[in-house]
């Protein structure tokens, strides 16, 4: 099945938009803070808005042109939307919500229902009504509902960020679920770094509208920054070896080792982990007689200061980190481009995702 | 007497089931109008509409007369066109009575359609429905409440029209003759009071009656959907 090509302009009030990059089979991110212009990109793919310029094509099925006057109704997009709110029908059954596509979109039914009830646990809550569940059995209806219309690509607008933590922490295996198994493109807005981590094969960066900058998540978040205030670094490894007794695992990224703590894993398992900013110190030199496990030899990309704090970013061999200090301690240290330094990481800290492994382990 | 009485009853309840099916779909689309349309002139169109509410009834009678009388325009063209009269005859009464009761009609949709979610219609629209059936399955089982409150109301304001009914149509007996217009008949003969007191009572009997089916009937439409409990 065929990718989706974005390459669009336009605006939303008076802010403007740009986006183009393509989106193949799997998920990808658009990733960026709330008011970045990300819900708008997926509303206007979506047909709900309109771009002013440019080209929108599914699967070689041009659903927005505006220089050969193509613009297809959402209706005809065949698109799947969860949206932020689950904008589920309140007059109708759980049954009826899941199949709406069906009996009033006409669209076919190539999925069995009962399939995507059991993917998302819903099969004792068909004849419920949508006010009688909770918010995250409601999100989860919506994304079925979404499932069950055939779409050719499948667009979520921040589907977890109405639901407290405990309720994004339920839905999120679901999603997993859903990620795992899908073979067309799905476009998931977020502005939590960890949904992304778990979820996406890769990330589109969203900044003032702009949606132009792709890559792996190692690649994009960290640098281009999502809601929190803290930068998180995203790393790619591999198990190379892990100690049973001490619950501790050595993982290989990019001719680096870094240890974790308490994860249960078999060597040669893929691995993807997310490093808060501020749980990075940085030496100029090696230490010996540390608790911290992790010395991570690597080179100073760049020094952003913002007040009392400075982002320190770090290429380390392949992947990237960013290391949160205080101003002054960059500039005690001397720190600029171009300087070798050593990253500390508490084992402790780092939390890890076994998706990529999932897919991307060979 | 109680044989009259029955026909006086039959009679209002005819005039203002018509007068309220007659009403409804331009209520309908008027109070749609209003909700979903920007346009130029919307604030006289509001005007117009709630028109019926303010004049004094007897000035919308006379309008009636000389709009739909035998001699009016709109009477002329009803006659050729399907035969239809209105003057001193019942279909008149029925027409007087949903000219009033129009903006009662209007005003409660209107309302109920203004708090549809058009974030419902979208995710319908995106599920692959058409824009009739996005108003079939959506818009109009979640205005229905108010739909039905302005049908219950209207329904109401037309067993009781009197101004408008009297000035246009006459008070003639067995063809024109309400509730409103016998009572008041019966009220202005010496002898008329026991009856009138009856009328009355069947009067209150029957609007009470009609608000408490609207009240049944709104209550299972929402039980049905639910309100938000967890």
């Amino acid at each position: 099945m065929g990718g989706l090509e974005v390459d669009i302009t336009g605006k939303a009030g008076s802010f403007a938009i740009s986006a183009r990059f393509t989106a193949a089979p799997g998920v990808t991110a658009l990733f960026g803070r709330s008011g970045a212009g990300k819900s708008t990109i997926l509303k206007m793919i979506a047909g709900i808005m309109r771009p002013e310029e440019g080209r929108i094509v599914a699967d070689g099925r041009v659903l927005f042109d505006a220089a050969a006057g193509i613009n297809l109704p959402p209706r005809a997009r065949g698109v799947g939307f969860v949206f932020q709110e689950d904008r589920l029908l309140p007059h109708l059954s759980v049954r009826r919500n899941l199949t709406y596509a069906r009996w009033a979109g006409r669209r076919a039914g190539s999925r069995p229902l009962e399939e995507v009830v059991a993917l998302l646990g819903l099969k004792p809550h068909l004849d419920r009504f949508p006010g009688t569940l909770s918010g995250g059995e409601r999100q989860r209806v919506a994304i079925g509902r979404a499932l069950l219309a055939d779409p050719g690509i499948l667009l979520m607008d921040e589907p977890l960020s109405s639901l407290d933590r405990q309720r994004r922490g339920e839905i999120l295996p679901y999603l997993e679920a859903v990620a795992g198994e899908t073979r067309i493109p799905v476009l998931y807005v977020s502005h939590e770094t960890d949904e992304v981590a778990r979820l996406a094969d890769r990330v589109v960066a969203v900044e003032d509208g702009t949606a132009q900058v792709a890559g792996t998540p190692a690649e994009i978040i960290g640098f281009h920054r999502g809601e929190g205030d803290i930068p998180v670094s995203i790393v790619e490894g591999v198990v190379v070896d892990f100690d049973r007794r001490y619950g501790a695992a050595s993982v290989d990224i990019g001719g680096v080792h870094i240890e974790l703590s308490g994860v249960d894993l078999a060597e040669g398992a893929g691995l993807r982990l997310s490093v808060n900013a501020s749980d990075v110190a940085i030496a100029t030199t090696p230490h010996e007689g540390l608790s911290i496990r992790n010395q991570i030899p690597c080179t100073v990309e760049a020094v952003e200061t913002a007040g009392t704090v400075a982002d320190v970013l770090l290429r380390c061999g392949r992947q990237r980190l960013v290391a949160r200090i205080t101003a002054r301690s960059a500039s005690e240290l001397g720190l600029a481009p171009e300087r070798p330094v050593v990253a500390l990481v508490k084992a402790i800290s780092v939390a890890s995702y076994s998706h990529a492994g999932k897919r991307h382990a060979t | 007497m109680m044989e009259a009485e029955t026909a006086i009853v039959l009679l209002s309840a005819k005039v203002a089931l018509a007068a309220i099916l007659l009403a409804l779909p331009p209520a309908f689309a008027v109070a749609w109008l209003l909700a979903r349309r920007r346009f130029k002139g919307k604030g006289f169109v509001q005007a117009v509409v709630t028109l019926p509410l303010v004049l004094p009834p007897v000035v919308t009678g006379y309008g009636l007369l000389v709009l739909f009388g035998t001699q009016g325009p709109l009477g002329r063209l009803f006659e050729a066109a399907f035969g239809l009269t209105f003057a001193f005859r019942w279909t008149g009464a029925a027409l007087a009575a949903g000219v009033m009761a129009f903006p009662l009609l209007v005003r409660p949709i209107r309302l109920s359609l203004e708090a549809v979610d058009r974030g419902l219609e979208e995710a319908a629209a995106t599920l692959g429905a058409s824009r009739l059936v996005v108003f079939l399955t959506v818009t109009l089982p979640l205005a229905l409440p108010g739909v039905l409150a302005g049908a219950v109301l209207g329904f109401a304001k037309a067993l009781g029209e009197f101004g408008a009914t009297i000035t246009f149509v006459s008070n003639i007996p067995g063809e024109t003759q309400t509730l409103s217009l016998a009572i008041y008949a019966l009220l202005q003969s010496p002898t008329g009071d026991t009856a009138a007191l009856r009328l009355i009572i069947v009067s209150v009997l029957l609007a009470l009656a009609a608000v408490l089916l609207s009240e049944w009937v709104a209550r299972r439409l929402t039980e049905r959907g639910g309100d938000g409990r967890a």
